[in-house]
């Protein structure tokens, strides 16, 4: 008797452990952030790429209703399929798309911009990197969304697709 | 190199009152480092990876440091902008108290099974 | 190509013989003969035969180049130096699974072979439970994980193996690691049998210890082979990352380890059966565990194979059949009341060794849960944690400390009872030893810890006490003076290694230099070369000390071309005393680059000492046959 209670305890201690790895198998291992809580955007200061003048963050992030801030690199390749995007998304008069250009050798960031487009209202460096990771983020290309409030209502990890474009978009009416 | 002038070279470079506050930071930086996941690498330390993200987590922990941060302050920093999953050492909250006290508490089950099917006699 | 035509249909014929076992092997256990026919021997051997000839159709293929296989051309190139493309042969999940497939087909065959002293029908169920193993391996292997597909048009380059993988020691690593965990295989299929045939006695146990002793072995040696690859190629000088798919290959290490204690207390005294089994069932259960761990893409690891849930679903179902059949026939057939429970006195050799099986259950229960823990609390809510280092150090090591100690004590007691009056003067004097030089060494290095302390007393003690048993004990055994006086070797190596290994990371430009403790390092050249596969920069490092003792150091910087890959290669200066370890690596845009410097005490005999293990074990192979 003790015997058939063990083995159906066991029994069910192994499926339960079958269910959940199972479950698991479906499961990513990709890093997805916490999007949650919505974080206030930290006050930062930054050089800008172009006048070399020094800039703090609440110069930039003033004045709209939405802004767009988008870590890129000249050496980044998702950084130029998504970039066509940016260009459209900068016609859009209600927000102000940011450039946090992600260590990186100004003169290539520059000849980048020459060659691709500048959709953006600034570009300020990140040479460390440290200021994407004061931002919480991981790499490159990756996009925050904020509000008027400073609150940072959406990431994209990643290249800018099509549906995140649309995301955007929805969001900024 | 003679087993005595190793030895005496241990002596003198182990005498941790000459240690200079540089390589204290160093040394703490680096531990730290290895207690950090980089997030963009296939289960590898930030003091394992040469990645972007791991060097810049790398400066990160030197200006905290220089700040003036403790290693748990950047510990905390570190969990507070990307999670739980950044750190190594799982922190014991009621999340985690099972991973950290199952091994102990199947330790006295075995404790208890042994002494009591050993030491107890069966018939 | 022809190469790949007899791989594949070798493979079918081969799975065709094991499915053919089956009724032959069960006519044979019916029958009234007393030993084995001599069509079930023909029929395994040529299983192993087929199984042998598809695996070198394999390696033909891959050294030939042939892309219009596939597995080729995802893991291979035609650059690759040749030693790589047979290699590259086992180095890709496809290819690693037809070793298995092949070490598990030739030991039950071997097994067959040697066990003509056992009962026939313990023999007949051995190689049926074995027969499931194996043909859910070829059923995986066919249906999931083919290593003949066919690719049309046939590409004309492949995709090349990870550089990093293109190395002496991991090139051996893997075949050598199957041999432990197949050899479990054999364990786990043969305590089955002796459970259904009632026959774990004295005389099971002695033959089993063969197979126990042969797993240890080599599981020891690949586990060894990993680290030491993984330090001087992963370039960090670390070699243990409590990586989950490290950790896997240690998990059914903690219980062959106490398998292989536990069957001396079944040999001797025919007691802890039950015991045996549930420990036979469990290392293989562990190792067909760590095969769905790290194929699966459930883990997050550096060391996996390419993710595929399909082949993890087929495991995992593969895995829990597997469980709940031995679950069953535990249950169904196995009588409590036929083995003997005697009381075990508290000084007694049986009473370490229970012990040593407690705490060895302890170290893999915190690996386990510490590897599964993570994935169990992602799916039932949501949260992601890390488990690392920190966790695996903080509940390990303060229970080494009793486990040295019943280590050094157990083989000075007797079977079944010691007397403590009689507690020779020499154990005394040992303990009296280490505390004497840990006090001098903690002197010299300062304060460690508590726990540290206490542990590196422990480990002294257990290395003094087998050097007094090498000398002046009675009857010695040599194999388990070797094994635990390698465990104390080790523990001490890699403790004084951690204590006092120091390093410096820099940023430095040809020509430059910087100091470290005494010495100096000057960063002289660089020089590019351009090899087979890949450019190399090697940078030209002089380490000199105050005496102007010089020392030349050439880490390298690899760029492969397929795939387009960057690897650091280490240089590392061995000696007896400490290691030199110098890495660069590029820093993106600038002239200069990025070196660390390490310098790494008695790093070596953290090698030589696991070597002792695996030497002690191998003895005890040898002192067996000599017995005989």
């Amino acid at each position: 008797m003790k015997n058939k209670i063990i083995l159906s305890v066991l029994l069910l201690f192994f499926t339960f452990c079958f269910v959940v790895l199972y479950k698991g198998l479906n499961n990513s291992n990709i890093y997805v952030p916490e999007t949650k809580i919505e974080k206030t955007l930290i006050k930062f200061n930054s050089i800008d790429l172009y006048s070399g003048n020094k800039v703090s963050s609440d110069q930039i992030f003033v004045g709209s209703e939405y802004y767009v801030l988008n870590i890129w690199s000249s050496w980044c390749v998702p950084c130029r399929e998504e970039h066509p995007k940016l260009i459209k998304l900068s016609k859009n008069k209600s927000i102000k798309l940011i450039g946090l250009n992600y260590r990186d050798n100004p003169k290539n960031a520059k000849k980048f911009i020459k060659e691709f487009g500048d959709p953006y209202f600034v570009i300020i460096k990140d040479t460390k990197g440290i200021i994407s990771v004061d931002l919480g983020a991981i790499g490159v290309p990756e996009t925050f969304i904020i509000n008027k409030d400073k609150k940072i209502i959406k990431r994209f990890l990643g290249s800018l697709s099509e549906k995140s474009l649309n995301e955007i978009n929805l969001i900024i009416k | 190199m003679k087993l005595s002038t190793f030895l005496l070279i241990i002596l003198i470079t182990f005498n941790f009152t000459n240690l200079n506050s540089e390589e204290n930071n160093d040394k703490i930086k680096n531990k730290i480092s290895k207690n950090i996941r980089c997030l963009i690498c296939q289960g590898q330390s930030v003091y394992d990876s040469q990645s972007d993200f791991a060097v810049s987590i790398k400066l990160i922990i030197d200006k905290k440091l220089n700040e003036g941060l403790n290693e748990n302050e950047i510990y905390d920093f570190l969990k507070n902008q990307y999670g739980e999953w950044i750190s190594y050492d799982p922190e014991f909250n009621k999340k985690t108290f099972i991973l950290w006290i199952l091994p102990i508490l199947l330790f006295f089950i075995g404790g208890a099974i042994i002494v009591k099917k050993f030491i107890v006699q069966k018939r | 190509m022809l190469a790949h035509q007899i791989g594949y249909y070798s493979l079918i014929l081969g799975f065709f013989f094991s499915i053919l076992i089956i009724p032959i092997s069960i006519k044979n256990f019916n029958n009234r003969n007393k030993v084995i026919d001599n069509k079930v021997f023909s029929l395994s051997f040529f299983q192993f035969f087929f199984v042998l000839v598809s695996f070198f159709g394999l390696i033909l293929s891959f050294v030939n180049s042939d892309f219009s296989n596939e597995t080729v051309f995802k893991n291979s190139h035609t650059t690759k130096p040749l030693f790589y493309k047979i290699s590259g042969t086992w180095g890709n999940h496809e290819g690693s699974l037809l070793l298995w497939l092949l070490v598990l087909t030739l030991f039950i065959f071997i097994f067959l072979i040697k066990s003509t002293n056992q009962p026939k029908k313990y023999r007949i169920l051995t190689l049926l439970f074995q027969q499931v193993i194996i043909i859910g391996f070829f059923l995986f292997l066919l249906k999931t994980s083919n290593p003949f597909n066919y690719l049309f048009p046939v590409p004309k380059e492949g995709l090349g193996l990870n550089p990093i993988l293109q190395d002496p020691a991991l090139a051996i690593h893997p075949p050598i690691l199957y041999l432990g965990y197949v050899g479990s295989s054999i364990i786990f299929s043969s305590s089955l049998a002796a459970v259904v045939e009632k026959h774990i006695s004295t005389v099971w146990a002695k033959h089993i210890k063969f197979w126990i002793l042969v797993s240890w072995v080599f599981l020891t040696f690949g586990i060894m082979l990993g680290s030491i690859w993984a330090y001087y190629e992963l370039g960090w000088g670390g070699f243990w990352f409590w990586d989950p798919v490290e950790n896997v290959s240690l998990m059914p290490w903690f219980c062959l380890t106490a398998l292989l204690h536990c069957i001396l207390v079944l040999e001797k005294r025919s007691m802890l059966g039950s015991w045996t089994i549930i420990l036979s069932i469990a290392t293989f259960m562990l190792s067909m565990s760590g095969t769905f761990l790290v194929r699966s893409g459930i883990l997050n690891s550096v060391h996996t194979f390419a993710n595929d849930p399909e082949r993890g679903i087929f495991i995992l179902i593969f895995l829990f059949l597997l469980i709940l059949f031995s679950l069953v026939i535990f249950f169904v057939f196995h009588k409590e009341k036929d083995q003997k429970i005697v009381k075990i006195n508290w000084s007694s050799k049986e009473a370490t060794i229970l012990f040593n099986n407690w705490f060895l259950m302890y170290f893999l229960s915190v690996v386990l849960i510490g590897t599964v823990y993570p994935i169990f609390l992602e799916v039932l809510s949501d949260e992601k944690i890390s488990v690392g280092p920190p966790f695996y150090y903080k509940l390990i090591i303060p229970f080494l400390i009793p486990f040295l100690f019943f280590m050094s004590i157990g083989p000075n007691l007797n079977w079944i009872k010691s007397e403590i009056k009689k507690i020779k003067i020499q154990i005394v004097l040992s303990f009296a030893i280490s505390l004497l030089i840990s006090f001098v060494i903690l002197n010299q290095i300062g304060f460690v810890g508590l726990i540290n302390s206490i542990l590196i007393l422990a480990t002294f003690y257990l290395f003094f006490i087998t050097i007094k048993d090498f000398f002046l004990k009675k009857f010695k055994n040599y194999s388990q003076i070797f094994s635990h006086f390698g465990f104390s070797l080790l523990i001490l190596s890699i403790l004084f290694n951690s204590i006092l290994s120091s390093e410096k990371t820099i940023n430095l430009k040809v020509g430059e230099e910087f100091s470290f403790r005494e010495e100096t390092i000057t960063f002289e050249s660089i020089e590019s070369i351009q090899n087979k596969n890949y450019k190399s920069i090697v940078g030209y490092f002089k380490i000199k000390d105050k005496k102007n003792n010089y020392v030349q150091l050439k880490p390298e910087l690899r760029i492969y071309n397929q795939p387009v890959m960057i690897t650091s290669e280490a240089d590392i200066k061995t000696t007896l005393y400490y290691d030199k370890f110098l890495v660069m690596n590029l820093v993106k845009d600038y002239e200069y680059f990025n070196v660390r410097y390490q310098v790494k005490p008695f790093m070596i005999w953290i090698w030589i000492s696991t070597l002792l293990l695996v030497v002690g074990g191998f003895l005890s192979l040898f002192k067996r046959s000599y017995e005989k």
